[in-house]
């Protein structure tokens, strides 16, 4: 579904008001909250977020596991953990070291393939699962499916989930979301499959399994002989077994789905959604505040990351560009007298440049936010300052955790 | 709304700083330019800016997205378009025009049965069975066909084309980085699917031109760890499957305020207090120790960023491609700003 095609959700009329400030330590601390969910259209930090936010929380006692997608290798590392896999994996070198550290942090990395294969292979007999592993069908399902990562993302969280209730090893899940270009295919992924795999073709194709009244059902005829047409014969027949496999595992599949989807919307679950002081990003944004509030799925509040710092000193831009111009003037025009162009004139210039463009980009960034909060007046946010350089260790995510919570010195 | 833009007054065929009868560009005889990047590095700003700059040398080109999600519209801020060919931009005399297409997999499913099999009752029967959904969803071999065919087939109109418009060129505004090489890639997506059919004949089709001569890909980056990593594992990717690297666009660079003498003093603390605010005086401007202090900070700030960028700048230069470089414009993107990119690109020799 595209976002475009949904009604807006807003206060209707509304001043520009400043949006309320994300309380991230409270949000940590609070016991009640068991799932973090960080989403965000692609590039703006969504995985360094999740990875600061459950450093922090282990740090402040939690006994975290988070969930990571696609990671970049420095990231990874940053973690102690050479190469994530689908299995969570401790984190060393937690703050305050010692042994009575009450907190914990364990990451891993989704695999997709890997995921849908534990599913596959737990739900059907070794025999089944073999056929349907093998099947042409299932590995283009598996790996490249717009939608399967999105799907994985939430079976692992359902997993997860599971695991810390049996086995108390965790307290906290903080979920990072595929880089999709949209926020809401996370929300809508579930979805998606479930009503493919509900979809009339698959019953059809799964009619002559059934029996051969269903063959005569409406229109058979003609969309077989379509489908032969542009598929050729050998992709029909792959397509049935891959089907009639499947078959079995499709209610499996969507209980799951639902289970998940009910998780979401429970009270222990917070959305963070992530953002970049960008249009496209803030838009993204604000279709996902608002589909969450549709969805009745609790919003914590939205991080605007990559935020440029205000500069220092009340020199307007305007000033600063016209003071930058005068002295650039006094370098080419030849000299009058004592007021010789000074050596560092052209320097002084740049610097001023420099400090209309910072100021410049931080107004835009500012108007930017203000809309978004004017728009949604009850979305506590956080803005975190971009960072000169990415995040390579413990000591970077640590930062990246405290400028979240706006603690830094 | 106006559904169609008009260039600046005179931008056709001249370009601020190049001298209008330059003949050569980098990728002369191309016609089909796919543009890749990593999410958030601006591939389809650029897009738009190559299609512009190609355009502005008296060329029709068409500009198409298959993502679905209406940034062309947006970027030129025009009604959302159709499945259809529509032109968004038009130079003065009607030399050098810009014709959007936003490729959406379903719709390309439509036209291509009815175009070869003629399935007038049987096409809206597929859509009742949900079988356009499947064929698009489950496949995604063939939904890849399905919006590089379409693309194939546009750069492939010739004059014996009855009734088609024919481009000079086309820019392909295509998935990110890390899907490219699977996207293009038709052939070997769908060689597990479907071995024998038309389908299969129009992936041959697509990879005979894909693998041609006349298709380049271009990669988006911005000067950060990441991105340029996402680019030089996608051109090793690209070039394993046979595909012709075109150039490295270098989005969203910070323009270069101070010299490399002066980043250098700036980050070890040397530039001088004094002189700066003697400067700051004689051209009227309140000194205050904020201030003084704060624009030495910012010099420190800029010359380190300056110099993380640099350390990308290199990586990509070893990479051995020709590389262009857009500089970031502080009001963000709009219509004019699109112009400006493109004259930039022109400069630099990509169109």
């Amino acid at each position: 579904m595209s976002p475009r095609s949904r009604s807006r959700v807003g206060p209707l009329v509304a001043a520009g008001i400043e949006a309320p400030a994300l309380d991230v330590d409270a949000l940590l601390a609070d016991r009640d909250t068991t799932i973090i969910v960080c989403c965000g259209s692609g590039g703006v930090g969504k995985t360094t977020t999740s990875a600061a936010l459950a450093l922090r929380a282990a740090e402040q006692g939690r006994k975290v596991v988070v969930l990571t997608i696609d990671p970049a290798r420095r990231l990874a590392q940053s973690m102690g953990v050479e190469k994530l896999d689908n299995t969570p994996r401790p984190v060393p070198g937690l703050q305050p070291p010692g042994e009575d550290v009450a907190g914990s942090l364990d990451a891993m990395m989704l695999d997709m393939k890997r995921t849908f294969d534990d599913v596959v292979e737990s739900q059907a007999s070794a025999e089944k699962a073999a056929q349907i592993l093998g099947n042409p069908f299932y590995v283009a399902l598996s790996s490249s499916f717009a939608g399967t990562q999105e799907y994985m993302a939430m079976e692992k969280l359902g997993q997860l989930h599971a695991d810390a209730r049996s086995t108390g090893r965790w307290d906290l899940i903080v979920v990072d979301t595929p880089p999709s270009r949209s926020a809401l295919d996370f929300l809508d992924s579930p979805e998606r499959l479930s009503s493919f795999l509900d979809g009339r073709f698959i019953r059809l194709l799964l009619a002559p399994a059934r029996g051969p009244a269903r063959l005569m059902s409406a229109g058979l005829g003609i969309v077989t002989s379509a489908v032969t047409k542009v598929l050729g014969t050998q992709m029909l027949r792959d397509v049935q077994t891959f089907v009639a496999a499947l078959d079995t595992l499709f209610g499996g599949f969507r209980q799951r789905a639902q289970r998940t989807y009910q998780l979401l919307q429970a009270d222990g679950t917070a959305f963070l959604v992530i953002a970049a002081p960008e249009p496209d990003a803030l838009r993204e944004a604000a279709y996902f505040v608002e589909r969450l509030s549709e969805e009745r799925m609790p919003l914590a509040g939205l991080v605007v990351n990559r935020a440029s710092r205000a500069p220092r000193g009340r020199l307007s831009a305007q000033q600063a560009l016209a003071a930058a111009e005068r002295l650039e003037a006094d370098l080419t025009t030849p000299a009058r007298g004592e007021l010789a162009a000074s050596a560092t004139a052209g320097l002084t210039a740049g610097l001023l440049r420099l400090h209309a463009d910072r100021s410049r980009t931080v107004a835009r960034e500012t108007r930017l936010r203000s809309r978004f909060s004017t728009a949604h007046p009850d979305v506590a946010t956080a803005v975190v300052p971009a960072l000169p350089s990415d995040v390579h260790d413990l000591d970077g995510l640590r930062l990246v955790g405290e400028l979240l919570a706006g603690r830094a010195s | 709304m106006p559904h169609t833009r008009v260039w600046p007054p005179g931008a056709s065929g001249y370009c601020p700083g190049v001298p209008p009868e330059t003949p050569l560009t980098d990728w002369d005889g191309v016609r089909l330019h796919v543009v890749t990047g990593k999410g958030g590095t601006g591939k389809s700003t650029v897009s738009a800016a190559l299609a512009l700059a190609l355009a502005s040398r008296d060329k029709t080109v068409l500009l198409c997205e298959v993502e679905g999600r209406q940034g062309i519209a947006q970027l030129f801020d025009v009604p959302p378009l159709p499945y259809e060919e529509r032109r968004i931009v038009s130079g003065p005399q009607g030399r050098g025009d810009v014709y959007a297409l936003a490729i959406d997999t379903e719709a390309a499913l439509l036209e291509y049965l009815s175009m070869y099999y003629r399935l007038g009752r049987a096409g809206k029967a597929l859509d009742r069975f949900g079988i356009i959904d499947f064929a698009t969803t489950i496949a995604p071999g063939v939904r890849d066909v399905l919006l590089t065919g379409k693309v194939y087939e546009a750069v492939h109109r010739n004059r014996r084309t009855r009734n088609a418009r024919q481009y000079d060129a086309v820019v392909l505004d295509a998935p990110p980085t890390g899907r490219i090489a699977q996207f293009l890639n038709v052939n070997g997506e769908l060689a597990g699917l479907a071995k024998v059919g038309p389908i299969a004949t129009q992936a041959d089709n697509v990879m005979a031109l894909l693998h041609s001569e006349r298709t380049v890909v271009h990669l988006v980056t911005v000067l950060e760890d990441m991105p340029v990593q996402e680019t030089i594992d996608g051109i090793d990717e690209l070039r394993e499957d046979g595909l012709a690297v075109g150039g490295v666009v270098v989005n969203l660079a910070r323009r270069a305020e101070l010299d490399e003498q002066e980043r250098d003093q700036a980050m070890s603390g040397r530039l001088d207090a004094e002189s700066l605010r003697a400067d700051l005086e004689r051209v009227g401007v309140p000194t205050t120790r904020p201030l003084v202090t704060g624009l030495l900070e910012e010099a420190r700030e800029h010359a380190e960023r300056r110099e993380l960028e640099d350390d990308q700048r290199k990586r990509i230069s070893d990479l051995d491609v020709p590389t262009y470089e857009l500089s970031r414009l502080t009001d963000g993107i709009d219509l004019g700003g699109l112009y400006e990119l493109a004259a930039e690109l022109r400069r630099q020799g990509m169109a």
